[in-house]
């Protein structure tokens, strides 16, 4: 039990239909994971219930050796987990500078506001316009640099290059790079498995709500037949 | 004497002012309501009996303790705002994950209560409140007279109302308030207690009801009913300024005032329905209201 995150038989409810069904899987402090898979198999769903956003929930979450399946929500990211979700989630009422401040800074080590804007210059550029005048790659950056400052252990990302386009999808890369180098932990779900094989250090597959392969980086060439015949690429 | 549009200026300038008073009221009302509405998505009916409950503890107050006006302008909005948040806690905060209509009916159901309980022990008789020594008397602005407390209470509803817009618009605090209103969820994931927000938010709203009482205390009298009298209009002024939207709730309170204080030199018949005319052709003009964002 080494691992910074463990999840044991994982399952979720939306309501009454049933996502996942026992998910297994583990990171350990200062490795880069990610899960694919294609579109309704769960993922964002896995983030979401480790997250404690989604509490209809049953089987085992710990992080950093707390029981997180009894946190209250507002307690998860003060234990120090981060989520960036797909849809981005920055606020239209707030300047770009607010939404960057918003997030309360839960652990030390995270980056200061000057280095977020080094890594980021757009948002420096933009910081008092509104949160939602952003492109979608600002929005993306913003998401994301808004978690680095608070000093997040681990940080859960949903698809970041989600309809971006492969000049910024290339930024989120080095930022990622970025991050790895400072040992951030960090779980991404990622259907672009070529972004992904960059950065990451090992994947899971998933199908159907259940983790059904799990490899390191170098075997992805072995496994690129099963993966271009599982995610329909 | 001097006249304006075949109406003598005395006579405007009284009913403007009138209608200042009255938007002052509203504009404090019905902030606090968009601001309830906003974060908690709960019509809050309880409104005026808040409002009547501010007037009431100050009343109170000062018939038993001798404690004086602003002390209970301080103390009344605490006691009642302290309320507020224990009925939020306990009740309240019960029905969020109900429909939304279960908070309307909750909060109606509460101001029934407050409201009998104090018609069962104080009678529906108002009783009067005296005007604060250091505000009694009047100017002479030389086109009217001008009372000092009722100037007085332009002015505290003012400073009151951009006090707490700028509490909204400009600090941290406010920053959480207006992204939880967003998207409450993703707030608490960050690490913020929102059910707290929630509950400060809510009692935000009633000790600024409960403000609005006690500086309504020495101008109406202080009965079980001040408050169903006025929650109505109230309603009318949130609708009219966009539901949720706090700067829409405070100018929307100040116009509609004036409207109708102006409606009672040119058309008294009319001044007691004008602001929901007003209301019926802004919903269908602008169906989110004057300052709301679209639905």
């Amino acid at each position: 039990m080494s691992a910074l995150l463990n999840v044991a038989g994982l399952n979720a409810w939306y309501g009454e239909s049933h996502i996942l069904h026992g998910v297994d899987l583990h990171v350990n402090e200062g490795e880069m994971i990610c899960i694919l898979g294609r579109n309704g198999m769960g993922k964002t769903t896995t983030l979401r219930s480790i997250m404690g956003i989604l509490r209809k929930r049953t089987g085992t979450i710990t992080f950093a050796g707390s029981d997180m399946m009894t946190m209250p929500l507002h307690k998860t990211a003060r234990a120090g987990l981060g989520f960036v979700p797909e849809e981005r989630g920055i606020f239209a009422s707030l300047s770009v500078q607010e939404n960057l401040m918003l997030p309360p800074v839960v652990a030390k080590g995270g980056m200061s506001v000057d280095e977020i804007y080094a890594l980021f210059p757009n948002l420096h550029e933009r910081r008092n316009s509104p949160g939602t005048k952003l492109s979608g790659g600002e929005q993306q950056m913003l998401a994301m640099a808004r978690i680095l400052r608070t000093g997040a252990r681990c940080l859960l990302l949903d698809e970041p290059t989600e309809g971006l386009a492969p000049v910024i999808i290339q930024n989120i890369g080095t930022v990622l790079g970025e991050l790895k180098k400072r040992g951030m932990t960090v779980v991404l779900v990622e259907q672009n498995f070529r972004f992904a094989s960059k950065v990451a250090d090992r994947f899971y597959l998933m199908d159907h709500g259940q983790m059904v392969a799990e490899f390191p980086v170098g075997d992805l060439p072995a496994n690129m037949d099963m993966l271009n015949r599982e995610l329909g690429v | 004497m001097t006249m304006i549009f075949g109406v003598p200026m005395a006579a405007l300038m009284g009913q403007l002012l009138i209608g200042l008073i009255n938007g002052s009221f509203y504009a404090l009302l019905s902030l606090g309501l968009a601001v309830i509405f906003g974060l908690l998505r709960v019509i809050n009916f309880a409104h005026g009996a808040q409002y009547m409950l501010g007037a009431f503890v100050a009343l109170l107050l000062l018939t038993w303790t001798g404690v004086n006006y602003w002390i209970a302008l301080i103390l009344a909005p605490l006691i009642v705002g302290t309320f507020g948040a224990l009925v939020e806690r306990t009740m309240l905060s019960r029905l969020y994950k109900l429909d939304h209509l279960y908070g309307l009916l909750f909060t109606f159901g509460l101001a029934l209560t407050i409201e009998g309980t104090f018609r069962y022990f104080f009678g529906s008789s108002g009783q009067p409140y005296p005007t604060p020594p250091a505000l009694a008397g009047g100017v002479n602005l030389g086109f009217m007279f001008l009372p000092i407390y009722r100037g007085w209470v332009i002015v505290a509803s003012l400073a009151v109302c951009i006090a707490v817009w700028l509490l909204i618009e400009k600090t941290k605090l406010g920053s959480y308030l207006r992204a939880a209103t967003e998207n409450p969820v993703l707030v608490q994931s960050f690490g913020v207690n929102v059910p707290l927000l929630l509950t400060l938010t809510y009692a935000l709203g009633a000790s600024l009801a409960a403000f609005a009482g006690v500086l309504a205390a020495p101008i109406y009298q202080v009965s079980p009913l001040m408050g169903t009298n006025i929650i109505i209009v109230v309603f009318a002024v949130v609708v009219v300024g966009g539901m949720g939207s706090i700067l829409g709730a405070i100018v929307t309170g100040y116009l509609l005032g004036i409207a109708e204080g102006l409606t009672k030199v040119f058309y008294p018949e009319a001044s007691n329905t004008v602001i929901f005319v007003i209301m019926a052709i802004v919903l269908i003009l602008r169906p989110a209201g004057l300052f709301g964002k679209d639905v």
